[in-house]
């Protein structure tokens, strides 16, 4: 079983140089693209990769980076943008790839940057990152001084820089356009979505922008081609995926596994299993906006289209396990209180209605539920349903609360029944 | 054109609108808050959801926002699909979550959005429990008050005061559901447009300070279609009275001059009109002492004032065309003076004869708002006529849809338009004497005099014409150039220019620039800002002269007697020319408020203010238009043109050569007469008759009601002086009742009293007066130009002399320089924007300020022609070393020639 | 007042981007690096060094989380309150802080030596629970371990004040 996004990672957890990153094959990829391949083959090995964007929306990072107009119709500058700003609740793995590998990313980024002849790219990454941060300035420092981005890059002509901006924290800014404003040093309010960010990002400028583990997969595709990375993977998506779990389980962690790995393998091999005398009540797939799954699911594979068909969304593709010892009202309103706090505040349906579904969440928690609570919760999830709302934030926030309300409803029934929280 | 099925029946529609305009246009009654139709779409509020069909098979639908989706040739809607009605109602009760339920002390009361769309959607019954978010209010200055616990964050308040009118000092603040709209700390909001915060907010959250203090709910407000008199754009207004108090001043669209908006000076100007010290009766002076004496004994002195000598008479800029007229016509057209100083009067005859002949496009503010690349030269427009400074504003902008029309962005979609172009703004260029507050914006701001700004416009025009270097001003060269190519590549540059720097070399120099463009085929339109909202009427209707001429006919002897209307001479002759002139003259003024001029009267004759009459006004593009009378009769506030005709009745033995015109004012019984005389008269004066309807209009059989259909303590309006109900005023001049009897409808767009619909309570039932929401009043707006472009013109460029700025040892070129809050005459008297009046100053650049040992608000005197004058000092960059700027009409300050020599000395009080 | 050093670091942030504007997040955390929080002097002067507004510039500084308008202590407790670590029991080892510090979210010890502040999920959800304080990253933390690390930074104390002031 090949991992190639995590070969090489020193067991110590220190980041590898740029020498031991070269030592296992690090920029051969950018190299045989600049010196062998034109803009538009990369463009075009991308799109027949079919690389799912790995941040959550599964969006095709091929026909992605074809959205970026001709330089024939706009001449214009163009940018790259990584989204390190891993803030989803139960997300851990670009930490983890940053903080080991960090010119992988790095190399994926002035891949990308070459195929859509951008000039300048950003690492967004979030604060709390400090250590990641490091790394990634640090391995920024390293390809410059190997001719890796600057002027003349590997003396093809072609020329990058790359800045890190370290985000003054805030969810909203992983939605692609917000994270464009808070570039351009704005309130990250999410923007229209027409024009995409591709034909009109940064300054109003074509961009791209990538998850850090969807770049960190772009110089494999490139160096070893389109089969071998289908070949990775146990499903129709390509490749491999950095996998987690989370909750009361024996080995919490994150692995690379190919890409249609079971939830059961997931949890029950790479996980060790629940804690003794714990048992799975559900668990949500890919982080905190995706619907609960239970243990019927255990056995579809953990990819894009399957997690769909199951109801759910394969998201981060890291997973947060509720298990029957723990209150899934409680869990509910500690995310449901995350998204209120995150909410940017533009549009009514997320910035009144989160908090009012967290407050009647506290009133369940606090013994203070009344008859009627359930359904207001339930008509709330429809003024947040997806369009309803200006971006994606609040539909994902009602993703948890709204399959817990059909999976959990006794539960929740007993909060008000009981006047009482029955994990109390 | 294409056909949309909403509700399963097919409309046609116009292609390119948003789904919400296209909806509203039809009439159907979708709500909305964050869209604004001056501002259009941004998808925040989430209330204006319709659902969306893929096609007739489609049953389910899915919910859009009308206001962020476009139409499409053959799309089906539906705005009565039960779950969409459900989900409208569930957007109210998430806003009403935290709205406080204090409607009934709420200034909004009565004429809020929110309320109307609350009821529209069918939100009653709350389901929120917890409790309601705080905040602490602003004080945000004497204009507008804060309250901000009744925000529903619709964002229209940062959008307008940024994005649309530039300000900087307001924003949002906060994040997820406690977000702030307010400034950074308390203090006065800055823009000079911050009152549109009042009519462009949905609820109380901005709300009128002025009319606060003398609050009336808008059902009880007597109205009328007015336009305001506070500068030569003419902007309409709405001015509701009650209780013989002016109570407010509201917009009144027109999709030409202003649009949505109003300037602060235009809303917050009003207050003149209830000041105590109007004057209400006549007055006598005997002795230096003016006392009141009965209107038939003024007459009967007017009579023995005026039989002997020549009487001359003195027209006004500030009043209207039909009261000029009657000044004309009584003291006969030898014997008429405009009421302006002559040069003044020169440079208005030849913008007179620049519009005329010229065959040159007069921009209108819509135009100007969407010109591709603006050149101001020689006016400072923020200053001088604010709202065109408000829609040249938005030229900037039209550049960014060149890169969004190429990516199919529908330019309804305002913040995809904004995100995408924010940086591509048009040329913009500024050539003044001062520093503006458009200078911001600007591609490249040139300070100067007004022959350097002259020689500037005219060396670009020479260099568009393909022209080469001029040595003389070498240093301008790259300046000229720049703006050359810009404007050179604008497929419809505007140029603005003005008189305010008393400089027909500018004027010139702005018309070569238009022509020069026109010849290279763009479509260049011109736009001459002028001192005075009738300056162009004035002008018009002539006169044998100008104030010095007027002057020195009284200081020769020459005439005897002055009849001055409406003019506080002493704003515009040197104070001691006009104390000479007036003494050894029989001096009759009619004004409504106490001035210089009328302190030197032997009579007084107390007028009504534009608020108290009717009249004509005619506004810098020459559009005319009608202001009707708002407030019931008081006492003095009667007509000047009516006041003219009772003097013409009351002359008994006259000199005939002094009022050749006597016969006919006597015939005058109402407003219609006068016009029809001023039209058989001025023949250029015709469209007139067109502008608005006689007053024997009647609409099924009805006068226009001044008052609403729910105007409260109708039997009792008067009670404390007489329990019975009183007869309301007749008004013998307009197509208007005082009274709430009559036509309530929608009248023909001139006779519009006040915007109010079925179930559209707030302003924005002006959607149901548009023909097309954002667009004409149903019928066309109201107005008419007198003057139209001649085609094949053939005006020849005017010569302008080159020349530069050469400074003077100890002395310095003293230019004017203008405030748009106390440089106009009229709203300096009002409270309101007395109160944000600076004091007198005097601008010098840094290193004439250290050399003068002057620091920011040191006292300094100024020398000019033997007078002295005690100024502060202020220090600005960008002002020319010898050169200085005097802020000009401010109370207290007494006239000054300018441009002129002075000499400036440091003082010590 | 902005010190030469803030300058000098502004100046090099500047360099690196288009527009003032889009420089005002950074700079903002450049300046809080050296004076702990923004006060509304700190942003006027940084706006004008920008060329913004004030109002401009509090707008962006009031919807950032790490963008502190309050004063807050030498060391910023940042405790993490998201899904993972709620499973994990953190809400037991908050209770614990906050009878061991005497304060309450949001506030800082008497001693000026500690602010605690709640913290979106720190990517550490499989060492769960976990904190941050000021840029390290404390994890599989309970009672014992929190009041092992407090410890640490009280004895650190004295010379860490003169650094920093």
């Amino acid at each position: 079983m090949e991992k190639p996004l995590t070969k090489g990672f020193r067991p110590d957890g220190r980041p590898l140089t740029i020498k031991e990153y070269k030592k296992i094959g690090g920029y051969e990829a950018l190299t045989k693209a600049l010196k062998t391949m034109t803009p538009d083959e990369v463009l075009s090995t991308m799109r027949d990769a079919t690389l799912k964007g790995r941040g959550g929306a599964g969006f095709p990072a091929g026909i992605k980076w074809e959205g970026v107009p001709d330089k024939d119709f706009l001449k214009s500058p163009r940018y790259v943008i990584a989204d390190a700003d891993e803030m989803e609740p139960g997300a851990f793995k670009d930490r983890w790839l940053m903080e080991a590998n960090p010119h992988q990313m790095i190399e994926g980024m002035i891949i990308a940057a070459y195929a859509i002849q951008a000039e300048f790219s950003f690492i967004f990454i979030r604060w709390e990152y400090t250590e990641a941060q490091k790394c990634l300035r640090f391995a920024i420092g390293e390809a410059y001084g190997n001719n890796l981005l600057g002027n003349n890059i590997l003396d093809s002509g072609f020329r990058l820089d790359m800045h890190v901006h370290v985000s003054a924290g805030r969810y909203i800014c992983g939605e692609g356009t917000a994270m464009v404003e808070a570039l351009e040093g704005k309130r990250a309010i999410p923007r229209s979505k027409s024009p995409r960010i591709v034909e009109s990002g940064l300054w109003g400028r074509p961009t791209v922008e990538n998850n850090t583990e969807t770049f960190c997969n772009v110089p494999h595709i490139i160096k070893n081609g389109v089969d071998w990375y289908k070949s990775l993977s146990l499903s129709d998506e390509p490749g491999t995926k950095i996998y987690g779990v989370s909750g009361k389980v024996k080995r919490p962690g994150a692995w690379e596994l190919p890409l249609g790995t079971t939830a059961r393998e997931i949890i029950e091999e790479h996980a060790g299993g629940m804690w003794d005398g714990h048992e799975l009540k559900g668990f949500l797939p890919g982080g905190a906006s995706t619907d609960f799954l239970t243990s019927e699911h255990l056995d579809i594979k953990m990819d894009f289209e399957s997690v769909q068909n199951a109801g759910s969304r394969f998201g981060t593709g890291t997973m947060i396990i509720l298990d029957d010892k723990t209150c899934p009202v409680g869990m509910v309103h500690n995310l449901e209180h995350f998204f209120t706090h995150e909410s940017c505040g533009w549009c009514t349906p997320c910035r009144d209605g989160l908090p009012w579904t967290t407050m009647i969440l506290k009133a369940l928690e606090d013994g203070e539920g009344r008859t009627g609570d359930l359904e207001q919760l339930k008509a709330l999830t429809k003024m947040m349903a997806p369009h309803h709302t200006f971006c994606a934030l609040a539909p994902g926030a009602m993703e948890p609360l709204e399959s817990a309300l059909k999976l959990f409803r006794e539960d929740f029934e007993r909060h008000i029944s009981e006047k009482k929280c029955p994990w109390r | 054109m294409a056909v949309i099925y909403i509700n399963n029946d097919p409309y046609e529609v116009q292609e390119g609108r948003s789904l919400l305009e296209v909806c509203l246009s039809l009439g159907f009654d979708i709500p909305y808050f964050c869209w604004h139709p001056a501002m259009h779409s941004v998808g925040a509020c989430r209330q204006c959801a319709v659902k969306q069909f893929k096609d007739k098979d489609d049953k389910h639908g899915f919910i859009v926002m009308s206001c962020v989706t476009g139409t499409e040739d053959g799309m089906r809607i539906s705005i009565d699909d039960p779950e969409v009605i459900e989900f409208r109602r569930g957007i109210i009760e998430l806003l009403m979550t935290n709205h406080p339920h204090d409607c009934p002390v709420c200034d909004e009361g009565g004429e809020c959005h929110l309320q109307d769309m609350t009821v529209m959607t069918g939100h009653v019954e709350r389901h929120f429990r917890f409790k309601k978010r705080t905040y602490r209010n602003q004080n945000l200055g004497p204009f507008i008050n804060h309250e901000l616990n009744r925000c529903i964050q619709c964002y229209r308040c940062v959008r307008f005061y940024k994005d649309y009118a530039g300000g900087r000092d307001f924003d949002v603040f906060g994040i997820h559901n406690r977000i702030y709209f307010g400034r950074d700390k308390d203090g006065k909001l800055e823009s000079e447009f911050s009152g549109n915060l009042v009519e462009v907010c949905p609820t109380g959250v901005f709300t009128d300070t002025t009319q606060y203090r003398h609050y009336t709910r808008k059902w009880d407000l007597q109205t009328a279609p007015s336009v305001c008199v506070h500068c030569s754009v003419g902007c309409d207004i709405i001015p509701g009275e009650r209780y013989g108090t002016l109570r407010r001043i509201r917009n009144r669209y027109n999709h030409h001059v202003n649009g949505y908006f109003l300037c602060d000076r235009g809303r917050y100007g009003y207050e003149f009109i209830n000041r105590e010290d109007r004057i209400r009766s006549p007055l006598l002076v005997n002795n230096g002492k003016a006392a009141p004496i009965p209107e038939e004994a003024a007459y009967s002195q007017v009579s023995v004032l005026l039989s002997t000598g020549k009487t001359i008479g003195i027209g006004s800029p500030r009043a209207s065309l039909e009261s000029n007229f009657a000044l004309k016509r009584l003291v006969g057209n030898d014997n008429f003076y405009a009421g302006i100083s002559s040069s003044e009067f020169e440079l208005t005859t030849l913008v007179i004869e620049i519009i005329k002949n010229s065959g040159l496009q007069i921009a209108t503010l819509r135009e100007m708002s969407e010109s591709d690349a603006a050149l101001i030269i020689g006016e400072d427009v923020s200053n001088t006529a604010p709202m065109m400074a408000l829609a040249l504003r938005q030229s900037i902008h039209q550049k960014r849809y060149e890169y969004t029309d190429k990516l199919g962005v529908p330019r309804w979609n305002a913040l995809a338009v904004k995100q995408a172009g924010e940086f591509d703004q048009g040329p913009f260029y500024l050539a003044t004497a001062g520093n503006t507050r458009l200078d911001g914006i600007a591609t490249a701001a040139f300070k100067g005099t007004p022959d350097e700004i002259a020689s500037l416009g005219s060396t670009t025009a020479k260099l568009i014409d393909g022209g080469g270097e001029s040595e003389k001003i070498k240093k301008h060269h790259e300046f000229a150039s720049k703006m050359a190519k810009d404007l050179e590549n604008a497929a419809r540059p505007v140029i603005v220019t003005g008189i305010s720097q008393g400089s027909a070399e500018i004027l010139k120099a702005a018309v070569n620039l238009a022509l020069t463009l026109k010849s290279k085929g763009a479509g260049a339109k011109l736009a001459i800002v002028l001192p005075e909202c009738n300056s162009l009427g004035l002008g018009l209707l002539g006169g044998k002269g100008g104030l010095d001429d007027a002057l020195n006919l009284l200081r020769s002897g020459e005439a005897q007697n002055v009849l001055i209307l409406e003019n506080d001479i002493f704003r515009r002759i040197p104070t001691d020319v006009a104390e000479e002139a007036l003494s050894g003259a029989k001096v009759v003024v009619l004004d409504h408020s106490p001035t210089a001029t009328t302190d030197k009267a032997d009579l007084v004759l107390p007028v009504g203010t534009y608020a108290d009459c009717d009249g004509t006004l005619v506004n810098y593009e020459s559009r005319t238009q009608r202001f009707f009378q708002v407030m019931s009769p008081s006492p003095g506030a009667v007509e000047p043109w009516r006041r003219l005709a009772a003097i013409a009745e009351a002359l008994n033995t006259y000199d005939a050569n002094s009022f050749p015109g006597r016969d006919s004012l006597t015939q005058w019984t109402n407003f219609d007469d006068v016009l029809a005389t001023l039209v058989e008269e001025y023949p250029v004066f015709r469209p007139i008759l067109d502008i608005a309807p006689p007053a024997a209009y009647r609409i099924a059989g009805m006068k226009v009601a001044r008052q609403t259909h729910r105007y409260s303590g109708r039997t009792s309006i008067a009670a404390n002086l007489n329990i019975h109900e009183q007869q309301p005023p007749e008004d013998v001049d307009a197509p208007f009742n005082f009274s709430m009897e009559g036509y309530h409808g929608e009248p023909p767009s001139s006779l519009i009293p006040r915007y109010w619909a079925p179930r559209w309570n707030s302003v924005q039932s002006l959607n149901k007066f548009q023909a097309e929401v954002g667009g004409k009043l149903i019928g066309g707006d109201p107005g008419r130009r007198l003057l139209k472009p001649k085609l094949n013109a053939g005006m020849q460029r005017y010569e302008i002399e080159l020349k530069s700025f050469e400074p003077k040892e100890g002395a310095w070129f003293i230019m004017p320089i203008y405030e748009v809050f106390g440089s106009e005459e009229l709203s300096a008297k009002s409270p309101p924007i007395l109160s944000v009046t600076p004091k007198p100053y005097l601008v010098l650049s840094a290193k004439d300020a250290e050399s003068l040992e002057l620091e920011n608000d040191s006292p300094l005197v100024l020398k000019i022609d033997g007078s002295e004058y005690n100024l502060k000092t202020k220090i600005e960059l960008g002002v020319t070393d010898g050169t200085a700027l005097l802020s000009v009409g401010l109370p207290g300050m007494k006239y000054v020639n300018l441009p002129s020599w002075g000499k400036i000395e440091k003082s010590f009080f | 007042m902005l010190t030469d050093n803030m300058k000098r670091d502004l100046m090099a942030e500047l360099a690196n981007s288009e527009t003032t504007q889009s420089a005002c997040i950074e700079a903002m955390q450049i300046v809080q690096k050296y004076v702990g929080w923004i006060s509304d002097e700190t942003i006027k002067d940084i706006a004008e060094f920008l060329n913004m507004t004030t109002a401009e510039l509090d707008s962006v500084a009031t919807f950032y989380n790490h963008i502190y308008r309050k004063p807050v202590g030498k060391h910023i407790i940042q405790v993490c309150d998201s899904v993972a670590c709620w499973i994990l029991g953190y809400e037991a080892l908050l209770e614990h802080i906050k009878q061991t510090l005497a304060i309450g979210w949001g506030e800082t010890t008497k001693d000026g030596l500690f602010t605690l502040v709640p913290i979106q999920c720190l990517g550490a959800c499989d060492e769960a629970p976990a904190m941050m304080i000021d840029e390290k990253l404390y994890t599989k933390l309970d009672a014992a371990k929190f009041d092992e690390i407090v410890k640490t930074y009280r004895q650190e104390t004295p010379e860490n004040g003169k650094a920093l002031n």
